[in-house]
């Protein structure tokens, strides 16, 4: 395949950056989005020149560090893919490609493709746990769970904490991503005690880092790799406001 | 040097027990005064660094990626074992360490073992507690399922997301205490070399990965929980950036490594497709549990597989080891695997591939029960392959997975430098020869929860006071310097080859040498063989941008640098260990139907090596293994 890339190079974040042209004439439709790219590096190296700096590590889609705006979509076009899970036989010989890094004001370019998402950890660590230590809880069965909770519980905890909801929401809100890990703490019996006090947290926190307000856009399920649905947003809204109004 | 391992004497059943109440504590009030970097935050690191600042101490917790969650036991899939015996089909503490040790095929150290056992229950208490949504059964309680090497069903599981849910558990741990302020979180920081001061570890120089510079952090004792090197294989299953480094480091500065020719070699992967490849993606070996396994019988059969009758069909896992079938152990799996493929009966476009077939769990069971169980696995394979496991079966092969050997510790998991202590799959004690499934999870967590927290508190108890020790000492300084200098040295070759085309070069090597299958002569050559790319790559190494940015290139060719290393210390302990056994396979020594032959009598030992210098043979030393519990067997699973 012949492909044709256009990549966002950015020195810095002091400087300004640019888009960056490359041809490619021998992508096999087997290879990886990602190695394709690992290819031009090899090039680019051989040329002498600096090669393309982007985060990527397990390529099974489940670390959450791969992080493009392939062609104005965070993660490519495939629903419900990483971009290291995203394979070039989804493109056509001869075309050709935007390559961005995500694009959200929180979310600041470190250098080229690669950004600084330290505030998710941020808002994770405004609330984002069951305030337990290590020891010795309850026998692990003393707390039986209705099935379709774990379940739910486990549908917003697939999160990855990529960024990609942020990235592809015209608001740049976090909505998804905090939603995502409130309800699967809502869900279950060991998130109750600190549940109110959760929401509220991880809100203000986000609020406080800059993220935008969510209006019912829905792009970040569609951006979401792992298909979180954006039910779980409205789940945390009715969470939020029982807490702001029952808040001692 | 002798090698103490330091286990608790009298029966096996009361030895974690009595060591508890043998050990110091450090009272409450006093915990603060210490602190404690812990290197690496996946499974085992991220749940001590949380569970060290819960109990008071203060702790410095690094990693090279972005965040804490991204560490590669994320990318665990099937499950953690427990000796739980929910099901109640026969489990107790006792067989999941029998298990194990057999498993290991008689490499490991009873007495660690054991303990993992006793603390199995804990860990899955733990991470209920904490929130992770283990798969549940309508009832409410917990759902188990079977993993190989194991006759009853003690694998708990989060859809296929299991290292996933149980590092966010950690993570989540550490987080809050990164909120309270007890762990300082430093991210985007690579572990270069390990601080020794009067023969004790007492820090780290690392370096920024965003703005180069070299950094050096002090503190009264030192964790490594920086994973395995199966990346020496260039193409494993591992994250890109999991590397030997930090444990080489500590080799270098005199933690003796532990069979480091132990390196499992995981049966279910999606076999390579072309030389672009990056790295192999893991079918989980739950997959095993409904899947069947087979290969044409005939040679070069090229019809498509449902084309193939039944009759023409080899499953020859079910044929050669009746009572485990397809699930048995990793090692024997992979193993057979080759073999049919070196026959000529592989399929896939290499040849290199066999199928694993859903076709009769799904007539047996329904789509969508299948579905629920493996859904997410089903559709990684279909994203990769561009095939449909529901309609065609999928083609897996054995790929480089998780390393057994690591650097030796004693009982406390204390290397042979004091105070720097080894968690997880850095360290070698558990596993023995061959891992079983969901065992390194169970691993990562038992050292980081709830063997770490004891231990550490009995050596810094006997070692208080410690000198204070601040980033300016001289010893400190030379360190940073001298990571400088190999980063400078790096940068100056100005060759013609990247850093990836040497770590492909060495993996190539390495798959064929002391890969799935070794021998004396492989051997020999190889350690030869070594040495050449290593004079090579110091030679014609090209590098560009510049050491003081965030520089990829940079960043991979140290990497390699030390792998290139430490390679040649895998292949002596695959030369020098003359028998079979789990996962090390000396052509030379099996059984006329292909099993594994140990040699009890001469090497029913850990090896652990002594770092003499580049190029330098190492120094073997031995801890004998003594089996008082288990009785030293043959490991069938016929």
């Amino acid at each position: 395949m012949k492909i044709t890339l256009h990549i966002w190079r950015q020195k810095n974040s002091q400087e300004r950056g640019f888009m960056e042209k490359h041809f490619l004439d021998d992508v096999s439709e087997d290879m990886s989005f990602l190695e394709m790219l690992d290819i031009l590096n090899e090039r680019l190296i051989k040329e002498g020149k600096e090669a393309i700096a982007f985060d990527h590590d397990c390529r099974e889609g489940i670390c959450g560090a791969c992080s493009l705006t392939i062609n104005g979509t965070p993660h490519g076009p495939e629903r419900a893919t990483t971009t290291c899970q995203l394979h070039m036989r989804k493109f056509k010989d001869g075309d050709t490609i935007y390559v961005e890094p995500f694009r959200s004001k929180v979310f600041k370019v470190i250098k080229d493709l690669v950004v600084d998402r330290d505030s998710l950890d941020k808002i994770m660590q405004a609330g984002g746990y069951v305030g337990i230590s290590t020891g010795n809880p309850q026998d692990a069965n003393a707390l039986p769970i209705a099935k379709k909770k774990a379940d739910l519980a486990m549908d917003s905890a697939a999160c990855i904490g990529c960024g990609a909801c942020v990235a592809a929401c015209p608001n740049g809100a976090a909505m998804l991503f905090v939603s995502a890990k409130i309800n699967q703490y809502a869900q279950l019996p060991q998130g109750q005690p600190e549940n109110k006090r959760r929401v509220l947290k991880m809100v203000r926190a986000m609020d406080d880092h800059g993220f935008g307000a969510c209006t019912n856009m829905y792009e970040c399920e569609a951006a979401c790799p792992k298909s979180i649905s954006v039910r779980f947003i409205s789940r945390m809204n009715v969470n939020f406001w029982k807490a702001v109004l029952l808040e001692e | 040097m002798s090698l103490n391992s330091k286990v608790p004497s009298g029966p096996i059943k009361d030895s974690w027990d009595k060591h508890r109440f043998d050990m110091k504590l450090i009272n409450p009030a006093n915990k603060r005064k210490y602190k404690i970097i812990v290197v690496g935050t996946g499974l085992a690191g991220g749940a001590a660094a949380a569970s060290l600042a819960e109990l008071g101490y203060n702790v410095e917790a690094f990693t090279y990626n972005d965040s804490a969650r991204r560490a590669h036991s994320i990318a665990a899939q099937g499950g953690i074992n427990a000796a739980k015996n929910y099901p109640n089909d026969g489990d107790s503490i006792w067989r999941l360490f029998y298990d194990t040790v057999k498993g290991g095929d008689f490499r490991s150290r009873e007495a660690n073992v054991y303990r993992l056992a006793q603390v199995s229950n804990s860990i899955i208490d733990q991470c209920v507690a904490q929130g992770v949504p283990f798969a549940r059964e309508y009832g409410g309680l917990l759902d188990n399922r079977s993993f190989g090497g194991a006759q009853v069903s003690r694998t708990f599981y989060a859809r296929g997301q299991t290292g996933q849910q149980l590092l966010l558990g950690a993570y989540s741990a550490l987080m809050r205490q990164v909120h309270l302020g007890k762990v300082k979180l430093f991210v985007r920081k690579e572990m270069k070399d390990l601080i020794i001061i009067d023969g004790k570890a007492r820090g780290i120089t690392t370096r920024d990965l965003v703005s180069g510079k070299v950094e050096s952090y002090t503190a009264d004792a030192v964790i490594l929980a920086t994973g395995g090197y199966g990346n020496v294989f260039f193409l494993s299953t591992n994250a890109q950036a999991c590397n030997v480094t930090a444990a080489y480091r500590a080799y270098k500065k005199g933690a003796f490594f532990a069979n480091p020719c132990y390196t499992q070699i995981h049966p279910t992967c999606i076999p390579v497709s072309g030389d672009h490849q990056s790295k192999l993606t893991l079918m989980s070996e739950s997959l095993r549990n409904d899947g069947r396994i087979w290969v044409p019988k005939k040679e070069g059969d090229k019809r498509p597989p449902n084309q193939i009758p039944e009759n023409e069909r080899d499953y020859y896992l079910e044929r050669k080891y009746p009572s485990f079938g397809n699930l048995s152990p990793r090692d024997i799996s992979s193993r057979s695997a080759k073999e049919v493929c070196d026959e000529g009966r592989g399929v896939s476009s290499t040849g290199y591939g066999v199928y694993l077939d859903f076709k009769d769990a799904i007539q047996r069971l329904g789509k969508k029960a299948i579905e629920e169980k493996y859904g997410n696995l089903f559709e990684m394979y279909e994203r990769i392959k561009g095939d449909d496991p529901y309609e065609t079966p999928m083609q897996i092969y054995p790929a480089s997975h998780y390393t057994m050997g690591g650097l030796w510790v004693d009982y406390n998991l204390m290397s042979t430098i004091p105070g720097l202590h080894v968690l997880g799959e850095a360290n070698f004690s558990d596993h023995g020869a061959n891992r079983l499934g969901a065992s390194a999870l169970m691993q990562g967590l038992a050292d980081g929860y709830f063997v770490i927290p004891y231990t550490i508190a009995d050596y810094l108890a006997n070692n208080t006071p410690f000198d204070k020790i601040d980033t300016d000492h001289p010893e400190v300084k030379k360190v940073e310097a001298d990571v400088k200098a190999n980063t400078d040295k790096l940068m100056s070759i100005n060759g013609k080859q990247t850093p990836t085309q040497f770590h492909r070069k060495l993996g190539a090597v390495m798959w064929d040498n002391v890969g799935m299958g070794r021998n004396e002569a492989g051997l020999k050559k190889v350690i030869k063989e070594i040495p050449k790319i290593r004079e090579e790559f110091w030679q014609d190494l090209k590098i560009t941008g510049t050491k003081e940015d965030l520089n990829i290139v940079l960043e991979k060719a140290g990497r390699v640098a030390d792998f290139l290393e430490f390679a040649e210390v895998m292949a002596w302990d695959a030369l020098e260990r003359d028998e079979s056994c789990g996962a090390h396979f000396r052509e030379e020594h099996q059984y006329p139907d292909g099993e594994a032959k140990r040699d009890d009598e001469n090497f029913c030992h850990v090896a652990a090596w002594e770092y003499k210098g580049v190029g330098v043979k190492p120094v073997r030393h031995i801890e004998p293994l003594e089996f008082k519990d288990v009785k030293l067997a043959v490991r069938s699973y016929k």
